[in-house]
């Protein structure tokens, strides 16, 4: 009974924890969103920014990579 | 484990969900258990990932033609592809790591790809394999800048374009985040891979229930090509993200 | 999936051959996946570099060589072209005055004996027009003494007739005061 508790308490933790991947979309919508704006205005400098917007993707995704983490730890490893 | 007894039920009824059942790492020849050295399914999976490479890097290019084959220009692309990645983001000193980096990125896309095929093992969604990885770029790349700036590599974590007093907080989250640079990097890749793969399955698995497997097979089918996309970004963004790494260790002063 | 009962069961896998959890964080197997990783990367890493790259980057370069070097000779066949062109404008340009040389030239020699033969031909006709002249001068004065003769024959007819005596020398000098008129 106290572990189907604890196990309980994890399972709703790694459920909670999997909200901070929708901050990481949010990021990840946002730097694409202005990189396209920015691309639109001037269409010729987009070329050489695509590198620039892959990596900032990567680091707003790594955030949501965390609570991803976290949340398997709660549900596997906890 | 609750897991266990779930998956005792769900055999005897008509939805059985093993989302999870295709990431088993199992030994390729007869049953036993699993030891370093045995021959499983990561061990086809991988090798066929070489076979692949072989096929279009040297087999595909070996006519050497000026006007080049289909097989030609895919290896082609890949070289200019990675080259002009490698060059753009890490400067035209790190172009000696090409191979490297070249190396990671065929593993990876390859990988990728072959993971697509159904039934197959996708060994990069294993976070053992992008761990290593990972760590062997994090090693490599922190080795590498201590061996060419001495103890000026420090100064990444010191931002001398902020104001004095952000200095040491800055450098506290500098370091933070450039320790867990590898455990990102890693997982990243796994999580995608690992994601998308279990998806299709829970979807296949719907397919099962005649009412909504038409809806389930559209849904399999949009899932494959966002993972076809995603394969290759993913194997995109760890590449450039070893650029970008190794542009630090290159020239550590912002 | 198949139901495999004789997959011995370990701390990954139940009785059933399904995973417990995620095999992704099953330790018992992240040994042989780090193996088989660096063989396969090692095995990757020799292809790429002792095989693959060096032929694809000597094929580019070649491919660039060839490149340039036929742009090269494209930039050569096409000064020649250009040459090639100003020298048969010039051979026209000479071809045209030429022609006209030779048009003026044939045209003086077709004046000339144009020339030539408008005098001949006119030295024939006033020639023959001086001739002509000349026999009309006869014709008339023949004319001329035929009337007289005529006249005075008709005269002296005519002074017969009306019952007159014709004297010759009379009648010749009026007829020749008349006829003078």
């Amino acid at each position: 009974m106290e572990g189907d508790i604890v196990q309980m308490g994890a399972y709703i933790g790694a459920g909670l924890a999997c909200t901070g991947m929708g901050g990481a979309a949010v990021g990840v919508g946002h730097v694409v969103g202005n990189f396209i704006a920015g691309a639109l205005r001037n269409p010729s400098a987009a070329a050489g920014q695509t590198a620039t917007m892959f990596i900032g993707i990567a680091f707003a995704e790594a955030l949501g990579i965390f609570s991803f983490l976290v949340a398997l730890l709660l549900m596997f490893a906890v | 484990m609750t897991q266990m007894a779930s998956s005792a039920d769900a055999k005897d009824e008509g939805l059985v969900f093993h989302p999870m059942d295709q990431f088993i790492v199992e030994p390729l020849f007869g049953a036993g258990p699993v030891h370093w050295y045995t021959v499983t399914n990561v061990t086809l999976w991988m090798a066929l990932s070489v076979v692949a490479l072989i096929l279009i890097m040297v087999v595909g290019t070996s006519k050497r033609a000026l006007v080049p084959s289909r097989a030609q220009s895919i290896g082609e692309l890949a070289y200019g592809f990675v080259h002009k990645m490698v060059e753009d983001v890490a400067g035209k000193d790190a172009v000696p790591y090409f191979p490297y980096i070249m190396t990671l990125f065929m593993f990876i896309v390859l990988s990728n790809f072959l993971g697509l095929l159904p039934m197959s093992f996708t060994t990069t969604s294993h976070i053992a394999v992008t761990a290593v990885m990972a760590m062997v770029v994090f090693l490599s790349v922190t080795i590498l800048g201590f061996a060419k700036n001495g103890v000026g590599f420090l100064s990444l974590f010191w931002i001398s374009s902020a104001p004095l007093a952000l200095r040491p907080a800055l450098a506290l989250i500098e370091i933070i985040s450039y320790f867990v640079r590898p455990v990102s990097h890693s997982i990243r890749l796994a999580g995608n891979m690992m994601a998308g793969h279990a998806v299709i399955k829970v979807f296949a698995a719907f397919a099962g229930v005649a009412l909504i497997s038409p809806l389930s097979v559209v849904a399999i089918t949009a899932m494959y090509a966002l993972e076809t996309l995603v394969s290759f970004i993913q194997a995109y963004v760890f590449a450039i993200l070893t650029c970008v790494y190794l542009k630090d260790a290159l020239h550590p002063h912002h | 999936m198949s139901i495999k009962t004789d997959v011995s069961a370990s701390t990954c896998i139940d009785g059933y051959g399904s995973a417990i959890g995620m095999p992704q964080l099953c330790t018992d197997w992240a040994s042989n996946q780090i193996f088989w990783l660096v063989v396969t990367l090692v095995a990757i890493f020799f292809v790429l570099s002792r095989l693959a790259l060096p032929r694809i980057s000597a094929v580019i370069s070649e491919r660039q060589g060839t490149i340039t070097n036929d742009l090269a000779a494209a930039e050569n066949l096409k000064s020649e072209a250009a040459q090639a062109e100003v020298a048969y404008n010039q051979a026209l340009e000479n071809a045209r005055s030429e022609a006209s040389r030779i048009i003026e030239t044939a045209k003086a020699e077709i004046k000339q004996e144009l020339d030539v033969a408008i005098q001949k031909a006119d030295a024939d006709i006033s020639l023959k027009a001086a001739a002509s002249e000349d026999a009309i001068a006869d014709i008339r004065k023949d004319a001329l003494t035929n009337v007289k003769s005529v006249a005075k024959e008709i005269t002296s007819e005519l002074v017969k007739v009306l019952g007159g005596k014709v004297d010759s020398k009379t009648l010749t000098s009026v007829i020749n005061k008349k006829m003078k008129g």
